[in-house]
């Protein structure tokens, strides 16, 4: 059985094999995967790798590749077979990276002060002075707690004789923890009996101790704060910033959340400014602050290096931290080891020449065969050249280069990668290999670096690529760490200091979450009012009116393909635009949706895309299939709002934007109905209710025929009919009174109760006079109709002013200036 | 001709924002350095409106910066800096005597020896910096200033003659955004785009280069003829000339800095001492207007 499951697993004697030894065998802490998968059979493991699939596209893991075709976001890649590793192995690699990570912090601190490392000619002075993100504006700083470095990831790889090298080292804003910790959820999902078995190590505690040591800087006496800082949606790893921000229990702010006034950052809450303690950032070190770094970064915080200098934020890590990000530093943190820290250097890393020292320059130029060429510093526009790959002419002008500026190039040895099975699916199920690099993660705790039990691998698309990376179209694997008696358990236990604080709300996220809530409601709308018009379809009649209805709310182009008519995602007002804008706002709001609200959102967002890709196919979709598919999730949505979230003050408001939204749409298509010359049918009273979702509650209240009268009853005046006009004005009534209590609000009320008020005119009027041909009826129906337009426009007055009273300093409408 | 000129100096920028700004933050670099034939008698800076808070400190440069807050609404923003310095005649250099630029490339460059902190301090201006990307075409064009065993100061004012001859002064077509290599191709440019260049010629052979900020005498001395870039603030360039030292060259004028030049601040390039810059919040369009004048008040023999 072994000998199947195995039968495409080649072995490659230029690699270090991770799971057989020399003579074939099995290695013994892979025997009890691989036997428990080959057990179960090849139908078990196609499972599992539906499975994490399935949960990879409901969860909406994705990482942003700029410029990559298929779109923005490209769905995580995890192949669900871990990549085991030993306790004992594991101890050396641990101790390793916690070293590596008190070097890099002993560095910093050097470089940002007395630079005895340049000055003692152990580390070469042009590696921090030609790197962009030496920032000269940070020299002479000292971080609040000491501590230049708290986050530190790095890439290792094993080489063939066995033995982990470096290869990498992450210092400013390591990404890929979230990653790992979705990873293990999921894998955890396909595998669970066997990590309970192998004693994998638990990840948690290591998210545990990062929020804990985020929200130990705030002093005595005040509320700790502490936010995760991202550029934005459209970064490459936002999902993961997102992701990270709901794990650790903390606001997920843009740089526009943030003000500093005097030395202290704040948060801009909906309740007012909160000081801020401490900043998990994910924005690179020069964008930071526009005011003393990069002008033009409008990502930024104006003062967050003043607030920095006077100690009064802690940043991790510390601005100016990515200095160390170059290949070129590997070869000289032996010596660094041993004048930081008195110490060896653990973990040795990839062969590296930095072809600023002359021999070095000569030895490249010998050598060049078997080296990889890459630039010293980020800023350079040079991809890695290997040398064995160049034509005499292209090895002559590289050759020129290196000898012109030397200090700006890297030389490194090629490394054979490891290999290690991955399961394939398809035709012929089993295990293949593939190249494999691991990243190791640790963050400072008040005991030192803590390295976390396990990591991010990644590996290569192909059996034999020389670069892992996931901007390449790689994928990744969850890490486990197996587990000794000597381990103690570490279980994440909920106690107070988890507990997520509800009035930390940033105003961006507030006016996200209320507009999250109106396009919820206005697509669900307008999938109903299309829905609804195809029913009549076969009623010319009915048919032109609805038909004219669409057009008036522009979801109806003029196009005889009918799903161009409906789906045109060039209708700036038409249902795909809507949610298009619907999935960026939930983008927005990420961070505080659950796994279901997300699933749905995801179902919304390929539904939208797949007709999208479709209206131009010989067989278009049908339209009224789409709109079936797209409801379902829609009324989710819907539900979830009201079972799914916590009930604050986000939640108000977002719940405010799907009434408002609801009471304007039904308000304005009733009006439209009521202004035409003739009387409404009772086919249309049919179509009517069907939009509104009341023609199941019509039969049982009315049991009678449609009648407008009676229609507009229950759609009008019904404060128990939750689609019902009177519903809306009552709940958002309720809302905004919980809104002022809790806000403390006060002031001008006038916009409220005109909302208020507005109500009244239409449940004075006998409904009876509106039922007729006459004259008097159709006179008595215009009035009416001004009657809801007056409502939709009290309600539009009070959108803007929830606008202007809640999210107005939102938009910081910064500048820079220069003379 | 005289042994030292005394200059009063006055340095006016005006904001006039279009609408409220609701706070703000600045970064002056409007102190004028010390060095040996240069030294500030008096000095001030005159806000309005008055800021929350002002720090003046020493950046990692050795210039004094002027931060500044602004928390309430204002609609304009004054900034008058006013100075009186003196300067003296500089030492008669002979550029022949200066090293071969080689050895001075070699003597920067890292050799795992010990390194002076004086040596790592001129280390800091031989590298790219943000303004100052190295290309290998300032390298090509500049090649016949620094034939082999060139005397650094007799190569540096062949590149600075060399750039006063190719490039036109042309106010008003480029900006700090403009990148160097279109100033290269265009051959066109202001005081701050001639030392940029400059120090992106020089720091490709791995020579130490930095930027100097300050001003410009207005009214030439009877006799002289007017000097480019008098109006406005000026730019230009030292180069780490052993044994003498940093050496002051004007591309913009093809000169040596002299009597004539007073400095305020010098950096890596223009990002590191720009008279003024800052984030406001609100204020709409915020063109500034600034005007320089440098009056000689006493001429000392």
């Amino acid at each position: 059985m072994a000998a199947d499951s195995l039968e495409f697993y080649a072995t490659d004697a230029h690699r270090y094999d991770e799971l057989r030894d020399r003579t074939g065998a099995l290695r013994p802490h892979w025997r009890p995967l691989i036997e428990r998968l080959t057990a179960d059979g090849p139908r078990a493991a196609r499972r599992g790798v539906e499975l994490a699939q399935r949960l990879i596209v409901e969860n909406g893991v994705t990482y942003n590749v700029y410029a990559d075709p298929q779109g923005k976001d490209r769905p995580w890649v995890l192949d669900p077979l871990p990549m085991v590793l030993p306790a004992a192995e594991w101890r050396q690699i641990e101790a390793g990276v916690a070293q590596r990570a008190r070097l890099f912090d002993a560095l910093l601190r050097d470089l940002y002060g007395s630079q005895q490392t340049l000055t003692s000619g152990v580390v070469p002075a042009e590696l921090p002075f030609g790197h962009p993100n030496f920032l000269w504006p940070c020299h002479g700083m000292t971080p609040p707690d000491g501590q230049w470095l708290h986050v530190y990831a790095v890439d290792l790889a094993r080489s063939p004789e066995g033995s982990w090298w470096v290869l990498a080292d992450r210092t400013q804003t390591p990404s890929g923890t979230g990653y790992a910790l979705e990873n293990r959820q999921i894998v955890a999902r396909v595998l669970p009996e066997l990590i309970r078995e192998l004693g994998v190590r638990p990840l948690t505690a290591f998210f545990a101790n990062l929020r804990e040591r985020l929200l130990a800087f705030a002093p005595e006496g005040e509320t700790p704060l502490a936010v995760v800082l991202t550029p934005g949606s459209f970064n490459e790893t936002y999902f993961e910033h997102a992701y990270l921000a709901r794990q650790l229990g903390l606001p997920l702010v843009e740089g526009s959340d943030l003000t500093v006034r005097g030395d202290t950052v704040y948060l801009k809450t909906l309740t007012g400014l909160r000081r801020v303690h401490s900043i998990l950032r994910r924005l690179d070190d020069d964008f930071c602050d526009p005011v003393e770094l990069r002008a033009d970064s409008a990502l930024g915080v104006p003062g967050l290096l003043a607030a920095a200098r006077a100690g009064r934020v802690m940043l991790a890590n510390a601005l100016g931290s990515g200095v160390l990000e170059s290949a070129a530093w590997l070869g000289f943190m032996p010596g660094a080891a041993e004048q930081l820290l008195g110490e060896q250097l653990l973990l040795p890393s990839v062969a590296t020449w930095w072809c600023g020292e002359r021999p070095a320059l000569e030895h490249v130029i010998a050598n060049l065969d078997r080296l990889v060429i890459k630039p010293a510093f980020p800023s350079q526009r040079f991809e890695p050249v290997f040398g064995k790959y160049q034509s005499p002419t292209q090895r002559q002008r590289l050759i020129e280069r290196l000898r012109s500026r030397p200090h700006a190039y890297v030389a490194q040895e090629r490394l054979d990668l490891s290999q290690a099975p991955v399961w394939r699916s398809g035709e012929t199920p089993g295990f293949a290999a593939r190249s494999l690099g691991i990243r190791v993660y640790a963050i400072r705790t008040a005991n030192g670096f803590e390295v976390m039990p396990g990591g991010l691998a990644r590996i290569a698309g192909d059996s034999r690529v020389e670069i892992v990376s996931t901007q390449r179209g790689g994928g990744s694997k969850d890490v486990w760490v197996l587990g000794t008696t000597a381990d103690e358990p570490q279980q994440l236990t909920p106690g107070a200091r988890f507990r997520v604080r509800h009035d930390d709300l940033p105003s961006r996220l507030v006016e996200n979450l209320y507009w999250f809530g109106r396009y919820a409601e206005r697509c669900e709308d307008k999938v109903r009012l299309l829905r609804a018009t195809l029913a009549v379809r076969a009623d010319p009649e009915v048919w032109q009116r609805a038909k004219q209805a669409c057009e008036s709310f522009g979801v109806l182009r003029s196009d005889p393909r009918i799903a161009v008519a409906l789906f045109d995602p060039d209708n700036p007002i038409g249902l795909t635009a809507d949610l298009h804008r619907l999935v960026y706002c939930a983008t927005e709001v990420r961070s505080r949706l659950s796994t279901e609200h997300w699933a749905a959102i995801g179902t919304l967002n390929r539904e939208s895309q797949e007709t999208t890709a479709a209206l131009g196919e010989v067989v278009p979709p049908d339209p009224r299939e789409v709109l079936d598919r797209l409801l379902a999730p829609l009324v989710a949505l819907a539900g979830l709002a009201l079972d799914d979230m916590t009930q604050d003050d986000g939640w108000r408001l977002l719940v405010l934007g799907r009434r408002l939204e609801r009471l304007q749409f039904l308000a304005t298509l009733i009006s439209q109905r009521l202004t035409a010359s003739t009387l409404a049918s009772q086919a249309e009273v049919e179509w009517l209710l069907d939009i509104a979702g009341s023609t199941i509650t019509y039969r049982m209240r009315y049991l009678a025929m449609p009648r407008i009268g009676s229609a507009l009853d229950l759609l009008v005046r019904d404060g128990t009919n939750p689609r019902a006009l009177a519903f809306q004005v009552l709940a958002i009534q309720d809302l905004l009174q919980r809104l002022s209590k809790s806000l403390g609000a006060a002031g001008d009320r006038s916009v409220e109760s005109a909302f208020t008020q507005s109500l009244q005119p239409l449940l004075d009027v006998d409904l009876g006079t509106l039922e007729g041909e006459g004259h008097g009826a159709q006179a008595a129906r215009s009035a009416f109709a001004a009657g809801l337009d007056a409502l939709a426009a009290a309600a539009a007055r009070l959108s803007d002013l929830l606008s202007s009273r809640h999210f107005s300093h939102v938009k910081s409408d910064m500048h820079t200036v220069a003379a | 001709m005289s042994a030292a000129v005394r200059y009063r100096i006055r340095h006016e920028t005006a904001y006039a924002y279009g609408g409220n700004v609701m706070h703000s933050r600045q970064l002056l670099h409007l102190t004028p350095r010390s060095a040996p034939w240069q030294t500030c008698l008096a000095h001030g800076i005159e806000l309005d409106p008055l800021p929350a808070s002002r720090r003046d400190e020493p950046d990692a440069f050795g210039n004094t910066v002027t931060r500044l807050e602004f928390d309430r609404p204002h609609e304009r923003l004054a900034v008058v800096a006013t100075m009186e310095v003196e300067i003296k005649a500089r030492p008669e250099l002979d550029p022949g005597s200066t090293e071969p630029w080689e050895r001075v490339r070699d003597e920067l460059s890292y050799t795992g020896r010990p390194l002076a902190p004086r040596k790592l301090e001129v280390v800091r201006y031989r590298m790219q910096s943000p303004y100052v990307r190295v290309k290998h075409a300032f390298e090509r064009y500049a090649q016949a200033c620094f034939p082999a065993g060139q005397p650094i100061l007799v190569g540096a004012e062949l590149l600075m003659r060399k750039l006063h001859a190719d490039l036109t002064y042309a106010p008003g077509e480029t900006g700090i955004a403009t990148p160097l290599m279109r100033i290269f191709e265009t051959r066109r440019g202001v005081c701050q785009d001639y030392a940029h260049l400059m120090i992106a010629c020089l720091r490709s052979f791995g020579l130490a280069a930095r930027y100097v900020s300050g001003y410009l005498r207005t009214l030439p001395a009877a006799g002289a003829t007017a000097l480019v870039g008098a109006d406005a603030s000026h730019a230009w360039v030292a180069v780490y000339c052993p044994p003498l030292g940093w050496v002051e060259l004007d591309p913009t004028n093809g000169i040596r800095a002299g009597l004539d030049h007073v400095a305020l601040a010098w950096g890596r390039d223009f990002g590191d001492v720009s008279p003024l810059r800052g984030v406001i919040v609100g204020g709409g369009a915020h063109q500034p207007s600034v005007r320089v004048t440098v009056e000689p008040i006493a001429s000392l023999s």
